[in-house]
């Protein structure tokens, strides 16, 4: 059983988070030991994979110096990019590998560890089935170890079940383009935001989540473009909004639907466009019939003129793009929130040219990338269909298998640790996945990972799941290793090497190799750097949708990163789709999809009265395994606030500052309150980046949208208390100052 | 660098503190930032605004210095006060029409934003400039800001004291400089002050 073997606040003690503030050797370090090299690579956090050099000197990274010359970023870093570097020379670094004693972890040796990791997995695929193993994947690993990794379920493990936290990320948005343009991408560059008459940002927080897409906006709105923003919280973009629709939390669908409805109504669609390049349309037009602006203010709070103008300047723009993120694709809905953005799209045209279409802004440091080639649990590399004959073909061809030796399509992330709790997958493989903070209703979590009969974990710090395993493998971060990743333009950038892994720890690609090798496998995996698998990787995807057959690291130099498809080796890549107007279905049409209003998973009631939403801020990275170590992220925002609005806060006396207890039918959390008059009144917002009894996501829940599998992280119903005073806390007693006057070591 | 101009835009801020994590990684004064941060009433707004040293024409701080120990350079450039010199009397501190400089303690030196004199005389833009997600801060040539919606100015009324500076505030176009009166601020009988009527 996978529990951890002694409290966490004893592992916290060890392991951290600790916080690391100063560069290696401290601040004045550098004056006397300065740089030997910069390298160029890319930020680690966050879909926009800033451009950024690293300052080296040994074997360490200890600072970091803007890249001006990287088109998409021109130098700019948020703080996290800023800091970033503060996490290789760390105090909690895993050096060596761990197996776990009933007093906590012992060191071992690769060899131990490794043999222990392949006997465990072995016995228990002997003993239920290859099913009963599954492996987790990251949307932060280099797209070279997603598809690694992706191969090792399949060919090494021959598991059905890998699935990755890209789940939790931006498949809402995946499925839904895929329905509509066959092809699961931003349909535009960056480039393209600066040249719109209208932006439409439906549920994304840009200026805290993708902080250098503010600027694209903001020139947007140098250019005369008018910005529409709607969301339940006015976020830092909402500052100059021209129009701010205050949304409430799950009705999206219905604002978006009324401005279709408007449209329609008002006779802004373009015909012409619609009757050549569309199929599916007169299904939709029903479908928004009954959405008047009057019925969907009721339903959204968004004022009726407000709908009607939003859906006038959208259709009546020459150019317009719709810009959405998390806040639109985490709902039980979240795929058919996005296809009604499409459906705007494409009603009025606005797809295919300068200026125009839609983008989802891939939140997590290799979304993109890390979705293309073979770790989600129902595709092959290239964005190819796990279930297309064809596709199994080619892909068993490059792997040297038999097609029918690719399992079938498995759970996805939510369903595998569901069906971790309940007996049916006994062993989990995880790498770059903190499951126990990101996945919703965490106590649930934390039931299946005790129920676990084996456990093992790559990563680079040990991180609360890691906490539970039996054996940690001590993995490489993304300087260690070269690779490549896309950002949420559909960039493919080259990620330099900058650093080997301290000490014993490893790059992630040579412990999958080598687990593979155990697992008697070996003769699939003759990879012996990261380039080997790139080579591989542009074979598996050539004459995918995600082509990245004419891509090779030093194109990616030359170019300063290439758009995918990029089918030939003197193709320039593809920066903007449907410039031919036809979508990369076989019909080359683009399809209008249906979408049909229902209520979420956890509808508020009288005992729930209070919507609560979740989300990110701009100083802290997804689950925090990170940055919750670097000391300068954490002091900017130390513990997660509960956001109110006085007119909330008043009803139960709370006053900013005070104690409030926010209880769901799952389980309760005591914050401190944040009063604010930038949140609906029916609205809370908690910030999800931390673990235990600060943790968001002890309050969310496990309702999955049907098709994309995503959970409803924006919308659970809550109810508030005053309380007197924090919960006991034990288990966050290790995050305290280190290093602050020097070196972490 | 030659051509290249300082302006603030508090309009663009995302609140986002990467110029305050970055100037601290600037090697002459690595762990300390210089940069001034505010969120401008978190209750009632998201609106927060970052900005450096204006670089006054005739800088308040050199003036009160009883210990000529705050230089203008040629080119504009307001330095840290000189370390033989200060005498850690905070004068400059407390007489900076903008709450500028800053007393480092344990040096006993009033340090101050420099522009990155060390990045800008190697041909390198200033370090919060540089990156600025939002561009709020930002170290270009005039014809880029002109493309802005806003506009450029440098002169500056606090009461009396006419201030004019190297940087730029980006203002809305109808104004000529930005002007702040403390009486606009004060209640009296008969008259709203500005702040309730906002």
């Amino acid at each position: 059983m996978a529990k951890p073997p002694v409290p966490v606040e004893d592992l916290a003690e060890t392991y951290g988070p600790h916080l690391n503030y100063a560069p290696p050797g401290g601040w004045q370090d550098e004056s006397v030991h300065p740089a030997e090299k910069l390298v160029k690579t890319h930020c680690c956090f966050c879909g926009q994979q800033c451009g950024i050099q690293l300052k080296v000197r040994g074997n360490q990274v200890i600072g970091f110096e803007p890249w001006e010359e990287f088109p998409f970023n021109r130098g700019m870093l948020c703080p996290k990019g800023v800091k970033r570097y503060l996490q290789g020379n760390h105090t909690d670094r895993l050096l060596e590998p761990l197996l776990r004693t009933d007093q906590g972890f012992r060191p071992a040796t690769w060899e131990e560890a490794l043999d222990f990791t392949a006997r465990r997995l072995r016995a228990i695929q002997e003993r239920y089935g290859r099913d009963a193993v599954a492996v987790y994947g990251g949307a932060s690993l280099s797209t070279e170890k997603s598809y690694l990794l992706g191969k090792f379920a399949r060919v090494a493990l021959g598991t059905r079940h890998i699935d990755y936290n890209g789940r939790l990320c931006m498949v809402s948005a995946g499925t839904a383009y895929k329905l509509a343009f066959g092809v699961d991408r931003s349909t535009i560059p960056w480039s393209d935001i600066p040249k719109a008459q209208v932006l439409f940002v439906i549920g994304a927080n840009i200026g805290d989540c993708a902080p250098i897409t503010a600027d694209y906006i903001w020139r947007c709105r140098d250019s005369g473009g008018r910005l529409i923003v709607a969301d339940p919280r006015m976020t830092p973009i909402s500052r100059n909004a021209d129009l701010y629709l205050p949304v409430r939390p799950g009705t999206d669908l219905a604002l978006l639907m009324s401005m279709l409805h408007v449209i329609l109504r008002d006779g802004l669609e373009d015909r012409r466009f619609i009757a050549e390049r569309t199929v599916g349309f007169e299904v939709v037009e029903v479908s928004v019939r009954n959405y008047d602006p009057r019925i969907a203010a009721e339903m959204t709070g968004v004022p009726p003129e407000a709908i009607e103008k939003a859906a006038h300047w959208f259709a009546r723009a020459e150019r317009a793009i719709a810009m959405h993120a998390r806040g639109l694709e985490h709902h039980s809905k979240g795929v058919e929130n996005c296809l009604a953005v499409i459906n705007l799209v494409l009603a009025t045209g606005k797809i295919g040219r300068e200026g125009c279409g839609c983008t989802m802004i891939t939140g997590q440091g290799n979304g993109q990338g890390g979705r293309e080639h073979g770790q989600k649990c129902d595709q092959l590399p290239g964005m190819r269909h796990l279930e297309d004959p064809e596709a199994r073909r080619h892909v068993a061809r490059v792997w040297g298998i038999q097609p029918d030796q690719i399992p079938q399509a498995g759970y996805t992330a939510e369903e595998i640790m569901e069906a971790i709790h309940r007996g049916e997958i006994k062993g989990l493989l995880s790498i770059c996945f903190n499951p126990l903070v990101s996945l919703p209703d965490a106590n649930f979590t934390r039931e299946a990972l005790d129920r676990l009969e084996f456990l093992g974990i790559i990563d680079f710090f040990l991180s609360e799941t890691a906490q539970h395993a039996d054996v940690v493998l001590a993995g490489s971060l993304q300087e260690e290793e070269e690779g490549v990743g896309c950002t949420a333009e559909g960039r493919v950038v080259h990620i330099r090497k900058a650093v080997d892994p301290p000490a014993h720890a490893r790059g992630d690609t040579d412990i999958i190799v080598d687990l593979a090798h155990r697992l008697g496998k070996g003769q699939h995996f003759p990879f012996r750097s990261p380039r080997d698998v790139f080579e591989e990787l542009r074979e598996a995807s050539r004459g995918g949708i995600a082509d990245y057959y004419g891509i090779t690291y030093e194109k990616l130099d030359q170019q300063m990163g290439v758009f995918w498809p990029c089918p030939t080796l003197d193709h320039p890549g593809t920066p903007r789709f449907f410039e031919d107007l036809r979508s990369f279905h076989a019909d080359g049409k683009f399809h209008f999809q249906e979408t049909l209003w229902r209520d979420s998973g956890d509808p508020v009631d009288a005992d729930f009265p209070v919507y609560l939403t979740t989300g990110r801020v701009v100083s802290q990275y997804l689950s925090g395994t990170q940055t919750r170590r670097i000391g300068a992220l954490v002091d900017q925002y130390p513990e997660p606030r509960v956001e109110i609005h006085p007119r909330l806060a008043e009803q139960h006396g709370i006053r900013d500052g005070d104690w409030v207890t926010v209880t769901t039918r799952r389980d309760q959390i005591t914050l401190q309150a944040m009063v604010v008059r930038t949140i609906r009144p029916d609205t809370v917002f908690i910030p999800y980046h931390w673990p235990g009894r600060r943790s968001a996501n002890r309050l969310t829940h496990r309702t999955l949208d049907p098709r994309s599998k995503i959970p409803e992280f924006k919308v659970s119903a809550c109810r508030l208390q005053k309380a007197a005073g924090p919960e006991a806390a034990p288990d966050d007693r290790a995050a305290r100052r280190n290093g602050a006057s020097g070196g972490a070591r | 660098m030659f051509g290249y101009e300082f302006y603030v835009d508090p309009s663009r801020c995302i609140g986002c503190r990467s110029c305050l994590q970055a100037c601290e990684e600037c090697e002459t004064h690595r762990g300390h930032s210089m940069i001034q941060f505010d969120f401008l009433d978190r209750p009632n707004t998201i609106g927060t605004a970052a900005y450096v040293c204006w670089h006054c024409d005739e800088p308040t701080c050199a003036q009160v210095c009883p210990a000529d120990a705050i230089k203008k350079g040629e080119d504009g450039i307001v330095h840290s006060s000189l370390k033989p010199r200060c005498i850690a009397c905070n004068n400059c501190v407390l007489a900076c029409p903008f709450g500028i400089p800053k007393m480092m303690e344990p040096q006993q030196q009033m340090m101050k934003c420099d522009m990155c004199y060390d990045r800008t005389s190697e041909g390198k833009r200033p370090m919060c400039a540089t990156v600025c997600p939002s561009q709020a801060l930002a170290y270009v040539r005039p014809e880029q800001v002109a493309a802005r919606r806003e506009k450029p100015v440098n002169v500056f009324y606090f009461g009396n004291q006419r201030i004019t500076t190297k940087v730029y505030m980006m203002v809305s176009l109808e104004r000529d400089a930005v002007v702040l009166d403390v009486a606009d601020y004060i209640w009296e009988e008969g008259r709203e002050a500005v702040a309730s009527r906002q």
